[in-house]
């Protein structure tokens, strides 16, 4: 069982110009706990939507990586997007799940990957040819090196403790964490679209 | 006037559409074909709507301009979504094909298509409707405008008096 904040800080370590979504919930806390960035989108609402937000952002940059990190509850609600995915398979997107086999944000009640559900399987059966299962530390890094080389799409499901972490809150005003990426991006230009 | 569907393509063009998200819908079949052969545009074709409000804020976030194409049926599954064009003010266009609407057959498409206009419009879409087909065209501009030049999700309802009633053969 990885630390969940150990495993965000090892994926987003030395990041360059990769971006990154962040579903509801812990994960979100995680990557603001790494350091808070323009590079961040770091989700507050839109719970099943975090790796579709991601897809629209590999397609519209082609050039820079981008990385969905979320929950298994969350990626369990929008699992279709799989299938959406995997069949136009941007080489630039990846995403990681942080399987706690838990709804950690509203008292822990398990989760359907406690139950034998295997999202790793599931993406697989997608279509996603490189899914993995990250158990270890010594995983990761090669995890980290795939969502950087835009190579080509890659999941992977990382089983970590259901142990919930201190709050880091990244800020709560969406219009200012669209802008701010918008602007990481594009430049100033992009206040003026 | 039957040509509205190329009417839409022109204005997709025009707009600098670059992400055509879409659940099928019979409405907007020659629409989606043009789509498909325009390198220009990328058709993502969804397992559910609500996909496509995601897919919308990511294509923004990135500096392109995306459109959702559905059914009124598929308004439904993107209420909560819908949170996050209001959350983040994110131009979110939706090119809407009615069922459960003038002439509809199928007891079925009428409670969510009755419900279309008031669930959009609850969740902060502005809506206008084109029930005859030379109104297509500002219809769907103005929704495109609407979206992209003032940040939000905006919506055009495309009435099933345009597109006719699917009868199975009942008329």
């Amino acid at each position: 069982m990885l630390d969940r904040r150990e495993l965000a800080r090892a994926v987003l370590s030395e990041r360059g110009d990769l971006l990154c979504v962040a579903g509801l919930g812990a994960p979100a806390w995680d990557i603001t706990a790494v350091g808070d960035t323009p590079q961040n989108l770091p989700l507050w609402g839109g719970m099943g939507g975090a790796a579709m937000i991601g897809l629209g952002l590999a397609l519209a940059q082609p050039s820079r990586p981008v990385l969905v990190i979320t929950g298994d509850g969350e990626m369990l609600m929008g699992i279709g997007s799989l299938a959406t995915i995997a069949v136009q398979a941007p080489p630039n997107l990846s995403i990681l799940v942080q399987d706690n086999e838990h709804y950690g944000e509203t008292g822990g009640q398990e989760t359907a990957t406690r139950h034998g559900v295997d999202l790793v399987a599931m993406a697989k059966g997608a279509g996603i040819r490189d899914a993995r299962l990250i158990t270890t530390m010594d995983q990761v890094a090669p995890f980290r090196a795939a969502a950087h080389a835009r190579a080509g799409l890659v999941f992977a499901v990382a089983k970590i403790d259901a142990a919930s972490k201190p709050l880091v809150l990244p800020p709560r005003e969406g219009a200012l964490l669209q802008a701010r990426m918008r602007e990481a991006i594009l430049g100033p230009a992009a206040h003026l679209e | 006037m039957e040509d509205w569907p190329e009417t839409i393509f022109a204005l997709l063009r025009k707009y600098d559409v670059k992400q055509v998200a879409l659940v099928p819908d019979a409405g907007h079949s020659r629409l989606i074909r043009m789509c498909l052969a325009d390198n220009a545009m990328r058709v993502v074709t969804l397992t559910t709507e609500e996909e496509g409000i995601g897919m919308m804020l990511g294509a923004w976030l990135g500096g392109q301009r995306s459109v959702l194409l559905m059914q009124s049926s598929g308004v439904g599954n993107c209420i909560n979504m819908l949170s996050l064009a209001t959350l983040h003010r994110t131009p979110m266009p939706m090119l809407v094909t009615m069922r459960g609407d003038y002439g509809e057959f199928n007891p079925a498409q009428v409670p969510m298509g009755q419900a279309t206009q008031p669930v959009l419009e609850a969740m902060g879409t502005l809506v206008n409707r084109a029930d005859k087909t030379e109104d297509v065209g500002a219809a769907v501009e103005a929704t495109l405008k609407f979206a992209y030049n003032t940040y939000r999700p905006t919506a055009t309802l495309i009435g099933q008096r345009i597109i006719g009633a699917k009868t199975f053969g009942k008329d």
